[in-house]
């Protein structure tokens, strides 16, 4: 097996989402197909007036939980007074502040003391989950190569949020991958991870929106105490990595330095409900001394100024730079490659254009064996572009991901979804592939011949065994579910 | 071999029969019983290429045994054939088959195929279901069009019923199709999954335990009874639940009357089995497909045919990994109470050397073709000019075969 920079199969596959058929016979230089997609118009944007900014999603998820918390406390009460008792007036007389929204409602009220089921409405949080997972689906079937949309979920698994984390998290993940993450997929480090930090879905996520300086207005009232997470996770997992010389005492630092980066709730008491904004009544009103620099702003520019700070240590360089080449290129990555990376990240910044074309510069990039195993989200776009399949409906998708142990923008913990092997093909994870394959092959029509098709998709690097294994299949389906399954698909 | 020894299977008689039907024009006389009735049609295809061989062994024949050895069916031991007759023994995983052609309601057409004589499991399965006579023309399949040219008010073309996720190639086309799956079915992946660990012990070893390891813990579940709804479960079982659901939708008063579903895993190159084994185990898997429907059916088994095709047979000589490779003739079953069953409808060809097609495989003597075109023209009533027009186009020469359902 030989891999040059002129083959294009290895680089749909290492730096995009794989081959749609044609795509391995290009013509042209491949590396600067891919220098290309990083300089296109638009860069990592969507532009869809469909999607909606997590201000509007949030208000829409603030309104629907009052009014569910409104009708299970309804109905908690019905169930006290027994169920011959009319349940409106119940309702009225109990819990006055709910009263008007019941009575503008009283179907919804009746319904319950009927004890019929009410409609099926579909919450908001789920309605923008789904609208953004299409898009984000949609626009990576259709990438030309893919390397920005790769970049833009490598960006996103690393600084994680999760839908499992209650409303506003199903309703704000996809928004922050499109606010915070996908402006500066190609642009500043030390900008996404301002923009990652402040947004109201890691604010969610990492508990922030809780967390109150002991010695701040708030903090005197005895509302409630400081909350690390956040900090610690900026400093472990965003920036500079376990282990690289942080101290508990800096995690305590700069947990105060962000007291106050909170969001706007339901009442909209600080501003337009669902932003960000800096309630300098939660903010610990002091000086605060991080990896030995001494920050005495007021408000959120002592977060801003120590967040821009951490983002240039040589610490989070080193650390950036192994996860980028062994999310590219191999579980244990060429030390060289790293080192390499690390010195571009450096000198320019953080500069991630410049990393992700350093990264297809280098001969390191493209010399290693493909020996990465597909995550279950490559693997379900790779397999829908090698079919040329570009299905409307996130569902199968979504469910494929939920099988294979990847569900969408809900990772188990804020390390994020796992870049190394071992962590896909466990005998569940290799088990559920097979059925999937099986049942993905089942649904294709009008796909070429097999083997054409592992001519196209796999190219000369197929081995003798996997043309064998396909040709030899019993069926069509069969045969299409093997090309998927072969060694050559699921690794890059 | 000469044909008085074997009285239930003579070509001539049967083709003659056949011929003076058809000639008799378009034969109103089946029309009207058609119409009359209210008929119900499944069509089984069996991917992969069944073994004719080991499914309908012609244990008369002096040359099976040594041919088939090991995979041989016998009168005698452990798992005797069951009975056809004194020439021809089925498969002993096949019980309900037998007892129904034991009353008359079950045939076999022995050495049997297409007009297509490569060995391309896609371009023979092409063939067979679209009814045309080269591969590659996949746009529609010749059940569908059976339906499109049905006569017009005829209530068998209302609805038809395709199972699974998607419709097999027979059932695609213009007629509308019902499109049904039982919940939890899900392709058979356990030939797939051979495959699989196949290529990955030779290809990548790493992938290979991880794969076997997961396969271990899943039939270890459903041994245990769990998972049995989860895909990968039992073939048998899942071949099962989907002729139950097909057999209970055909049987409402307004449902489909014509019904088609796909089972892989036929395709049997090693440790295929014989009496027992994999073969007999998918064997038995379509022997629960013509139970359920006559179970489910109840007093409309009397008007339906279900019918089982492949897209060729496998060689008549076994393979060094103790299976059969492609090949060409092969059986078709037909289960139904509308049938004048309880024969082997066959041209022998004989299993000498000298017999065998290319030297290897059953020769084909009795045109697939005809048979389904006898089914369609004497259960649904569609003209012979029909069929061979637009059921499957260019056939004039191929004459549907006659006498296939009881008058």
């Amino acid at each position: 097996m030989t891999f040059a920079r002129s083959d294009w199969r290895l680089a749909l596959n290492r730096f995009g989402y794989g081959c749609r058929p044609g795509d391995g016979g290009r013509a042209g230089d491949p590396k600067a197909a891919l220098f290309a997609e990083l300089e296109a118009p638009g860069g990592a944007h969507i532009d869809n007036f469909e999607l909606r900014s997590t201000p509007q999603i949030l208000q829409d998820v603030y309104a629907y939980e009052a009014r569910k918390k409104m009708e299970r406390d309804v109905a908690a009460v019905a169930a006290l007074a027994g169920s011959a008792m009319p349940t409106p007036e119940v309702a009225v007389l109990l819990f006055p502040a709910a009263s008007p929204a019941a009575a503008s409602r009283p179907e919804m009220v009746g319904s319950m003391t009927s004890g019929a089921a009410l409609k099926p409405e579909t919450p908001p949080q789920q309605t923008a989950f789904r609208a953004d997972a299409r898009v984000r689906l949609a626009q990576s079937y259709a990438a030309p190569i893919g390397f920005v949309e790769r970049l833009v979920a490598f960006w996103s698994n690393h600084f994680c949020v999760s839908v499992a984390k209650g409303p506003i998290g199903r309703g704000a993940a996809g928004a922050f991958e499109r606010e915070a993450i996908r402006p500066h997929a190609l642009g500043r480090f030390a900008d996404m991870l301002l923009a990652v930090e402040r947004h109201p879905a890691m604010l969610n996520f990492l508990d922030n929106q809780r967390s109150i300086g002991p010695n701040s207005l708030a903090g005197h009232n005895n509302k409630s105490g400081l909350n690390e997470n956040l900090a610690r996770e900026i400093l472990e997992l965003h920036t500079m990595g376990v282990g690289s010389g942080y101290t508990q005492a800096d995690v305590t630092q700069l947990a105060y330095i962000l007291t106050g980066w909170t969001i706007v709730g339901r009442e909209g008491k600080l501003g337009e409900p669902g932003t960000f904004v800096f309630n300098a009544n939660a903010h610990e009103p002091t000086a605060a001394t991080l990896l030995g620099r001494l920050y005495m702003q007021d408000g959120v520019a002592q977060g801003e100024a120590a967040l821009a700070d951490v983002a240039r240590e040589g610490a989070t360089a080193n650390h950036i730079a192994l996860k980028f080449a062994r999310h590219f290129v191999a579980d244990a990555p060429d030390a060289g490659l790293v080192q390499r990376l690390a010195e571009v990240f450096r000198e320019t910044d953080g500069d991630l254009a410049a990393l992700a074309r350093a990264l297809v510069n280098d001969d390191a990039a493209w010399s290693a064996p493909p020996t990465k195993i597909r995550n279950p989200w490559e693997l379900t776009i790779a397999a829908y572009r090698a079919f040329a399949r570009t299905p409307d409906d996130p569902g199968p998708a979504l469910n494929a991901l939920n099988l294979l142990g990847m569900p969408l923008w809900q990772p188990g913990g804020p390390n994020g979804f796992s870049d190394e092997s071992a962590a896909w093909t466990s005998p569940e994870g290799m088990k559920t592939r097979l059925q999937l394959a099986a049942q993905f092959a089942h649904q294709i029509k009008d796909a070429p011949e097999p083997l054409e098709l592992v001519d196209d998709i796999l190219g000369p690097n197929a081995s003798a065994a996997t043309r064998e294994t396909v040709s030899r299949a019993e069926s069509r389906e069969q045969a299409y579910a093997l090309l998927l399954l072969s060694p050559e698909f699921q690794r890059r | 071999m000469s044909p008085s020894a074997l009285p239930h299977l003579s070509r001539r008689g049967l083709l003659g029969a056949a011929g003076a039907t058809f000639a008799s024009a378009t034969i109103p006389r089946w029309a009207s019983a058609a119409a009359a009735r209210d008929p119900r049609l499944v069509v089984v295809i069996l991917r992969g290429a069944l073994d004719g061989l080991s499914a309908v062994a012609p244990i008369g024949d002096p040359d099976y045994a040594e041919l088939h050895r090991e995979l041989a069916l016998r009168w005698d031991g452990e798992h005797p054939a069951l009975r056809l007759g004194d020439f021809f023994g089925l498969n002993p995983a096949m019980i309900n088959f037998a007892r129904l052609y034991d009353a008359k309601q079950a045939m076999i057409v022995h050495a049997t195929a297409t007009n297509y004589r490569e060995r391309s499991h896609f371009d023979g399965q092409d063939v067979l279901e679209s009814g045309r006579l080269a591969p590659g023309q996949t746009e529609s399949g010749w059940l569908n069009r059976a339906i499109a040219a049905l006569p017009k008010g005829e209530r068998v073309g209302a609805r038809a019923l395709a199972v699974g996720y998607t419709a097999p190639l027979v059932m695609r086309g213009p007629a509308p199709v019902l499109g049904w799956a039982p919940s939890g079915l899900s392709p058979p992946t356990e030939d797939l999954a051979g495959r699989l660990m196949n290529l990955y012990a030779h290809a990548d070893p790493a992938l290979a335990k991880a794969l076997q390891a997961g396969l271990d813990a899943d039939r270890m579940a459903n041994r245990q009874g769990m998972d049995t709804l989860k895909p990968g479960g039992d073939i048998a079982l899942q071949m099962k639940k989907a002729a139950i659901g097909a057999a209970r939708l055909m049987n409402a008063d307004d449902g489909p009357r014509i019904g088609a579903l796909a089972v892989d895993g036929w395709d049997t190159h090693a440790n295929e089995g014989g009496a027992t084994g994999r073969l007999a185990q998918l064997l038995g898997g379509l022997d629960g497909v013509f139970a359920a429907f006559e179970g489910e059916l109840g007093p409309r088994w009397k008007e339906t045919i279900v019918v089982a095709i492949t897209e060729f047979g496998r060689t008549a000589r076994i393979n060094g990994t103790v299976g059969t490779d492609h090949g060409t003739g092969t059986v078709a079953f037909l289960a139904g109470g509308a049938l004048a069953g309880g024969r082997v409808i066959a041209d022998w060809p004989g299993l000498r050397t000298a017999d065998l097609y290319d030297a290897r495989d059953l020769k084909p003597t009795t045109d697939l073709r005809a048979v389904l075109k006898g089914v369609l023209a004497e259960h649904l009533g569609l003209s012979a000019d029909a069929l061979a027009r637009s059921v499957f186009p260019d056939t004039i020469g191929v004459l549907p075969l006659g006498g296939l359902i009881a008058a």
